[in-house]
């Protein structure tokens, strides 16, 4: 088998407009920087992205969203973006706003065969809009589905060559899960090891869920908020 | 006279036990780890995929892989752990954590709250809000009695969009301590110098007074 791509350039190939495309990522902690960028310069468009945020003005999905790439984006939070809520109130951005623990189970069902379960949170609100409600031990839940995409792109610290990957700290968050759920999974990550160097206890996410793995590079790898004490 | 933020955060605190796993939601609420009692272990939940945050990091310590939920650099004490967000969620749905502390634009008698929504101006995402009031098994909302113009943040019925409902058990306000129970709110507590009346006055919800009520002791 060969999993190895040169650059976040051969490894996107096959991305078309209109498909759908889960980014791994919490704010920007553990966003796929190389693929980010690529997307950005090529001329595919017309995405539905999933990602748990929309990435600030001009850095991470921020920039698809401000070069009009996305046709649709679901998320959890889009708060530190404006000009995601500019496309949203004018109506030119479709957006589904969906709970940050639903979603991540969604793509986690998604990726593990489940098509749909029941949860609480969004029961009574908005949310729940016209889905199935049960009640479970005296409390009511709404049915969610699991969710799967065209491409899953995921960052990751470390990874071999047989695409087993390790996530660093905070910046494994949706990553884990969205490995899963993408019909291809594209892996880029900070250090890349011929297979048989990861200790096998160690990896999050097993090689099978990953089809394209690369060497990242030049990592900016920005904070949204330094926050220290002196 | 009327408590200030780190006031209502001091009085959240004093509902911590030893050994509780604890998630704060942004704003007010991550202040409460600042008077966490000497001596009491607690161990602080971040929905990004954290257990064990620690105090913010040096400057020279700063880690752009470490991160809270409201995305600051962060660190993580000794016996921490990391996983991933559905993992995060799990834990958080199965009822794992001992309290959840959020902020609030509403809360009802009943105990719905509205926390995510202003329509037309503030949309940006609920985030974790809806997973955490509908699973946590002890909420405590920490917020202003009023908003800026006066008007009762206590109602009857929430004017915003939802967050949840019938979840929110415990309301700590810069005026007073109240529970949400059968029939609406109890107040449980004034804050230091305000009166029963006062309090009255700026809860548009049902308001049930019994006996003596005892002032906060922060």
């Amino acid at each position: 088998m060969n999993k190895v791509f040169k650059d976040a350039y051969e490894a996107i190939q096959g991305i078309e407009s209109g498909m759908t495309v889960m980014f791994g990522g919490f704010g920007l902690c553990g966003i796929p920087e190389n693929c980010l960028k690529v997307l950005a310069e090529s001329t595919i468009d017309q995405l539905t992205c999933i990602s748990n945020n929309a990435g600030i003005d001009n850095f991470g999905l921020g920039v698809l969203l401000r070069k009009h790439q996305m046709k649709k984006m679901i998320a959890s939070y889009v708060g530190e973006n404006k000009e995601f809520e500019r496309q949203f109130l004018t109506g030119e951005l479709e957006v589904e706003l969906i709970p940050q623990g639903t979603l991540a189970e969604r793509i986690r069902a998604g990726g593990a065969g489940i098509p749909a379960f029941f949860v609480p949170a969004g029961y009574g609100t908005e949310v729940q809009g016209d889905k199935e409600v049960r009640i479970f031990n005296g409390k009511p839940h709404i049915m969610e589905l699991g969710m799967t995409a065209d491409f899953a792109i995921v960052k990751a610290k470390y990874g071999d060559t047989m695409g087993n990957l390790i996530y660093n700290k905070t910046a494994n968050n949706f990553n884990q899960p969205i490995a899963t759920a993408g019909r291809i999974t594209i892996a880029e990550v900070e250090i890349l090891v011929p297979y048989g160097e990861l200790d096998p206890n160690h990896i999050h996410t097993p090689g099978v869920y990953v089809q394209r793995i690369f060497q990242g590079k030049e990592y900016e790898k920005r904070i949204e908020f330094t926050t220290t004490r002196s | 006279m009327s408590l200030d933020k780190n006031g209502i955060a001091k009085r959240i605190a004093q509902e911590l036990k030893d050994g509780y796993y604890v998630n704060l939601g942004i704003g007010i609420p991550t202040l409460v780890a600042n008077y966490i009692p000497e001596g009491m272990e607690v161990i602080l939940q971040s929905e990004n995929g954290l257990l064990g945050i620690g105090p913010f990091p040096t400057p020279e310590d700063v880690d752009p892989d470490l991160i809270n939920a409201g995305k600051q650099t962060v660190t993580a004490i000794p016996g921490a752990s990391f996983f991933d967000s559905a993992s995060s969620f799990g834990m958080i749905r199965g009822g794992h954590i001992d309290l959840t502390v959020l902020g609030a634009f509403e809360v009802t008698e009943k105990g719905d709250i509205a926390s995510w929504k202003v329509p037309g101006k503030l949309i940006k995402g609920m985030g974790g809000a809806m997973d955490l009031v509908a699973a946590a098994k002890n909420i405590i909302v920490a917020m202003q009695h009023t908003d800026k113009e006066g008007n009762s943040k206590l109602l009857k019925e929430c004017t915003l969009p939802l967050t949840g409902v019938n979840c929110v058990k415990r309301i700590v306000t810069n005026l007073a301590v109240v529970d949400v129970v059968e029939g609406g709110f109890r107040l449980i507590e004034r804050a230091p110098g305000v009166s029963v009346k006062e309090i009255q006055k700026a809860t548009e919800g049902n308001l049930i007074v019994e006996g003596e009520v005892p002032e906060m002791k922060v």
